[in-house]
């Protein structure tokens, strides 16, 4: 159906003129980019439904109006589509220097709508003074998001990787990967769900279900071919088939969050819950949200993971006080705050091996609790599949379980 | 002798009369222009025309891509039910509680009770009635384990369920007391006493007496509320996404998904679902009038066959324990608000948090000073342009002694129309012409819906304002400007204050206005505390629902006072509606 509109609409992009780079600020040259940036206002547009995340944006804002003068406005998304979806808006209204975004937290396949469409800023992040701190020739994963190269178009902020956990109270052994999962779920019914695709962490988990299932997990690197996706896909459609049933609500509801996912834990509503942040399980026993008895694992098979980014778009108005921003929550403070447990509990991105051997003990120092998961223990990561099956999977998602 | 109106001959008072004189029409051209304007530029997408993405052909395929889009059927059919359902019980209760109420201590406290229960915006509503009656919520909790045997929350489908039973239990506990007020406020106008007197005198027994006496003459006059309570049904986003299914949405909020999908071509898919959400609306306005002519054919019916009817006390009890269950649900869950918003880690099925803090209310303090800022100050500025406006009109009504009944019904299309259909066009048009998102858009937007409530909740009393006080006046020399300064405005205070109350407790409810017309920008308490739902933390949310309800509360209590506290040595300028 829109096949033709895209294409219409793609070359309607190409034709129009990129204007607006002359003033640009130079990332190499940062004292002028600092100068540049005092008194100005970042508008950061940034999922919100996490309080703790929020709490820690509003920390960082608060420092980076007393360090570098900068205003940062969290413009609060449930959804970070509205923001790409502005963005393109502007584009298409031939808006290429009054954006009314500066700085977006995207995920892959947000990044990879926005770099195909021209829609960024940059090459910039690698200019970033704290850039070198994430060691990025030996973490390859700070220059590909979700496949698809970074480029320099977006700066790395956070981790996240998908975990599980669970309230040892109610269930002592809990499956340790998809299979048992099935297998738990049948003799337990109503004891786990997930959030409703397309919230991400929904999402993720059906990517992840998809890489344990399938034989040949290649094919889900590499763009879609349309013609294969029934073929490859077919067992993860019938794993769900079965699965439904036994979940929470007979399938016939999914919670909108992982937030809401928490609450379910808390309650002693489900027992088995999934989360992306691995310090989930501590941060919700110090906020007094999870019980104690609440532990987390990753699945045996490997877990997705994966480095969140922060990108300018091409049509921003604050792009130097975003830059100085995105390179403050890059320094070793922010992401010591921000790996707390009782702030944010996110897993840094900056290489320990690189930083002095001072800044390795804070890092070493923090009590992460007991419910967090070591480094060892997260075991291997599995890379995100390309950004195309994100979207496919979701529609066919929604068509099948979406609207019964 | 002096003549009365010489200070009316100057320049400034010409001018002001002019002005004065051309209101009326001001009024409708704000309300008309925009929705009509957005409403176009929602049909021309809807067509496949839009250039800025490609559309440059008029085409049906996105109407064929919308009928094909999974659930949409399901979706339309509980779109159509809930418009339907809500006002039909809630205007059920409130006719059958007033038919048993009228005239007792009971009708007196409920005028006292229905302001504050208005005052709760319908987000924090949902809210309430969701931690009251989810599977883990507090009412499970207190009957947990002791009656229900549960220790662990039960695995049922309550809130968001498929047939949006809890989305319509939601808003009906809401309409309720919006249309009691409506209804209390109409009723001196048409003498029910002694209509109600006379049946009786004919051997009918007091409820059944006033159903068939009562309605007919009060229907007519809470018509067009009742119409805005179809309206807000058929169409409600914010209550929609707290408590309404999700598997699929309800059609409003399966078109703002759409809407803010980042690939734009299934914007036109949107504007198409828009349409069909204003064919919906309409649709369902027509089912009512279908409905009302059944209904007055049946009570004409029964009142010719002169049954004295023997169902009296069964019809009152209906109508007292709906009303009360109503009430009993809305103060339920601003408890169940209170609780979560100070509870600790609280497990099911504990009757009360295992431990308390203000953990969230710091939060928020932290947080509310942006939003609660735009929402004190765009509140103040559309109360205050609105009751400009609505006395403006009023007063002009009764100088130039014309009244604008034929044009009135247009008035109410911003709530007669679905925000969706009309703002979806407004938002393409500030894109395209590249207006930032300001605080002055978005007054103007909440000015649509909060001009007709402000009118509605005005317009009677200054109407029915004995015209013997300004004849009086002006037999004492008094102009026209004299006579409303000096005695129509203090005469009104009261029912002044109230309107602006309504119109701030409107404005503060918004969600679709402020969010899509701020673009996120101008975060007011309603936009976040709809974003924070999509988190989930119950005491966040409380608190934040709780603020959100405190202000047009203050608003109430405000407007309650004031005329009290000015009038003090006034005994009968203290008003009470």
């Amino acid at each position: 159906m829109s096949r033709s509109l895209c294409k219409t609409f793609v070359m309607l992009l190409c034709l129009l003129p990129l204007k607006g780079l002359s003033d640009t600020p130079d990332p190499s040259v940062w004292e002028q980019v600092q100068a540049e940036a005092r008194g100005q206002t970042v508008y950061f547009d940034a999922w919100a439904g996490d309080p703790q995340i929020n709490r820690f944006i509003a920390w960082a804002a608060d420092q980076a109006q007393r360090r570098y003068g900068i205003e940062v406005v969290h413009v609060k998304l449930s959804d970070t589509a509205e923001a790409v979806s502005r963005v393109l808006a502007e584009k298409l209204a031939g808006n290429n220097d009054a954006g009314t975004v500066d700085l977006l937290w995207v995920n892959g396949e947000n990044f990879a709508t926005l770099k195909q469409n021209d829609l960024l800023f940059g090459p910039w992040a690698e200019q970033l003074p704290n850039f070198s701190l994430v060691d990025a020739d030996n973490h390859p994963e700070m220059r590909q998001d979700f496949t698809i190269p970074v480029e320099g178009l977006e700066s790395p902020w956070t981790r996240s990787q998908l975990i599980y956990y669970y309230d040892s109270e109610f269930l002592p052994s809990p499956p340790r990967n998809i299979h048992e999962l099935l297998t738990w779920a049948k003799a337990n019914p109503g004891q786990f769900t997930y959030p409703r695709p397309p919230e991400f962490l929904g999402s993720t988990f059906l990517k992840q279900a998809l890489l344990e299932l399938v034989e040949d997990r290649q094919a889900l690197y590499e763009p879609l071919v349309l013609e294969e996706f029934a073929r490859i896909t077919a067992p993860l459609w019938s794993y769900l088939d079965e699965l439904h049933p036994v979940l929470l609500r007979g399938g016939r509801s999914f919670p909108s969050s992982g937030t809401q996912m928490r609450r379910m834990v808390g309650d002693g509503e489900i027992s088995l819950a999934l989360s992306l942040s691995p310090a989930e399980a501590s941060a919700g026993i110090a906020a007094g949200e999870l019980p104690e008895t609440v532990r987390s694992y990753v699945s045996d098979a490997g877990s997705i993971g994966n480095v969140s980014f922060l990108a300018v778009p091409f049509n921003a108005r604050a792009k130097a006080g975003a830059m100085v921003f995105a390179n403050f929550l890059l320094s070793v403070e922010a992401q010591l705050h921000a790996y707390r447990p009782e702030v944010m509990g996110s897993t840094t991105v900056l290489s320990m091996e690189v930083l002095s051997e001072q800044e390795r003990a804070a890092f070493a120092n923090v009590d992460v609790g007991p419910a967090t998961l070591s480094v060892e223990a997260l075991g291997d990561t599995l890379q995100e599949p390309h950004p195309d099956w994100v979207g496919a999977l979701e529609r066919e998602w929604v068509e099948r379980y979406g609207a019964r | 002798m002096v003549p009365a109106s010489a200070p009316e001959q100057s320049l400034v008072g010409g001018m002001a009369q002019r002005a004065l004189r051309l209101a009326p029409w001001f009024m409708l051209l704000i309300l008309l222009a925009p929705v009509v304007l957005g409403v176009g530029l929602t049909i021309l997408p809807a067509f496949g025309y839009l250039p800025a993405i490609g559309g440059e052909q008029f085409t049906l395929k996105h109407f064929v891509a919308l009928y094909q889009a999974p659930g949409l059927t399901h979706s339309v059919t509980v779109s159509l039910a809930s418009a339907l359902v809500t006002p039909f019980i809630a205007l059920s209760f409130v006719l059958l509680f007033l038919a048993a109420a009228s005239g007792t201590r009971l009708e007196n406290w409920m005028r006292r009770l229905v302001a504050p229960l208005l005052a709760i915006p319908h987000a924090a509503a949902a809210f309430g009635l969701a931690f009251l009656i989810a599977p883990s919520g507090l009412l499970l909790r207190w009957a947990s384990p002791s009656v229900t045997g549960f220790t662990s929350p039960p695995d049922a489908l309550i809130i968001n369920d498929y047939w949006g039973l809890s989305l319509m239990l939601a808003l009906t506990i809401k309409e309720i007391p919006f249309l009691l007020l409506m209804a209390l406020a109409a009723l001196p106008q048409i003498q029910a006493d002694q209509r109600v007197n006379i049946a009786r005198s004919l051997g009918y027994r007091r409820g059944l007496a006033w159903l068939l006496t009562v309605t007919p003459a009060l229907y007519p006059l809470i018509r067009l509320p009742v119409y805005a309570v179809i309206a807000f049904a058929s169409a409600t986003v914010d209550v929609a996404l707290i408590i309404g299914p999700n598997l699929p949405y309800t059609l409003s909020v399966q078109v703002l998904q759409w809407f803010n999908d980042p690939d734009l071509s299934f914007r036109f898919m949107a504007a198409a679902g828009a349409l069909l959400q204003l064919a919906l609306t309409l649709t369902a306005l027509l089912l009512w009038r279908g409905l009302e002519i059944c209904f007055a054919a049946i009570g004409r019916a029964y009142a010719l066959s002169g049954h004295r009817g023997r169902a009296d006390g069964v019809l009152r009890g209906i109508g007292l324990s709906g009303v009360a269950l109503a009430v009993g649900l809305s103060i339920g869950g601003v408890v169940a608000l209170v609780l979560n918003s100070f509870a600790g880690f609280w497990r099911f099925p504990e009757s009360l948090p295992r431990s308390w803090n203000l953990r969230a209310w710091g939060d928020a303090s932290a947080d509310i000073a942006t939003p609660l800022g735009n929402t004190l100050m765009i509140g103040a500025l559309a109360t205050v342009l609105a009751i400009a406006l609505v006395i403006a009109v009023l007063e002009s009504e009764q100088r130039f002694q014309k009244r604008l009944s034929p044009s009135l019904i247009l008035l109410y299309l911003p709530l007669i129309v679905p925000q969706i259909a009309f703002l979806f066009g407004i938002i393409v048009a500030t894109e395209f012409l590249q207006w930032t998102p300001s605080i002055a858009m978005v007054v103007f937007a909440h000015l649509l819906f909060v001009l007709p409530y402000s009118f509605l909740a005005l317009s009677e009393a200054y109407r029915r304002l004995d015209p013997r006080w300004a004849q009086l006046a002006a037999t004492l020399g008094a102009g026209h400007w004299q006579v409303f300064w000096k005695v129509r405005v203090p005469l009104l205070l009261a029912p002044c204050l109230t309107a602006m109350a309504v119109g701030f407790a409107v404005s503060i409810s918004q969600y679709l206005a402020s969010q899509l017309i701020g673009a996120g920008r101008v975060p007011t308490l309603t936009t976040e505390a709809v974003a924070l739902a999509s988190g989930g933390n119950r005491s966040i949310i409380a608190v934040w629902a709780l603020l959100q309800a405190l202000l047009p509360m203050l608003g109430f209590m405000l407007a309650l006072f004031v005329p009290r506290l000015l009038w003090r040595n006034r005994q009968g300028m203290r008003g009470s509606a």
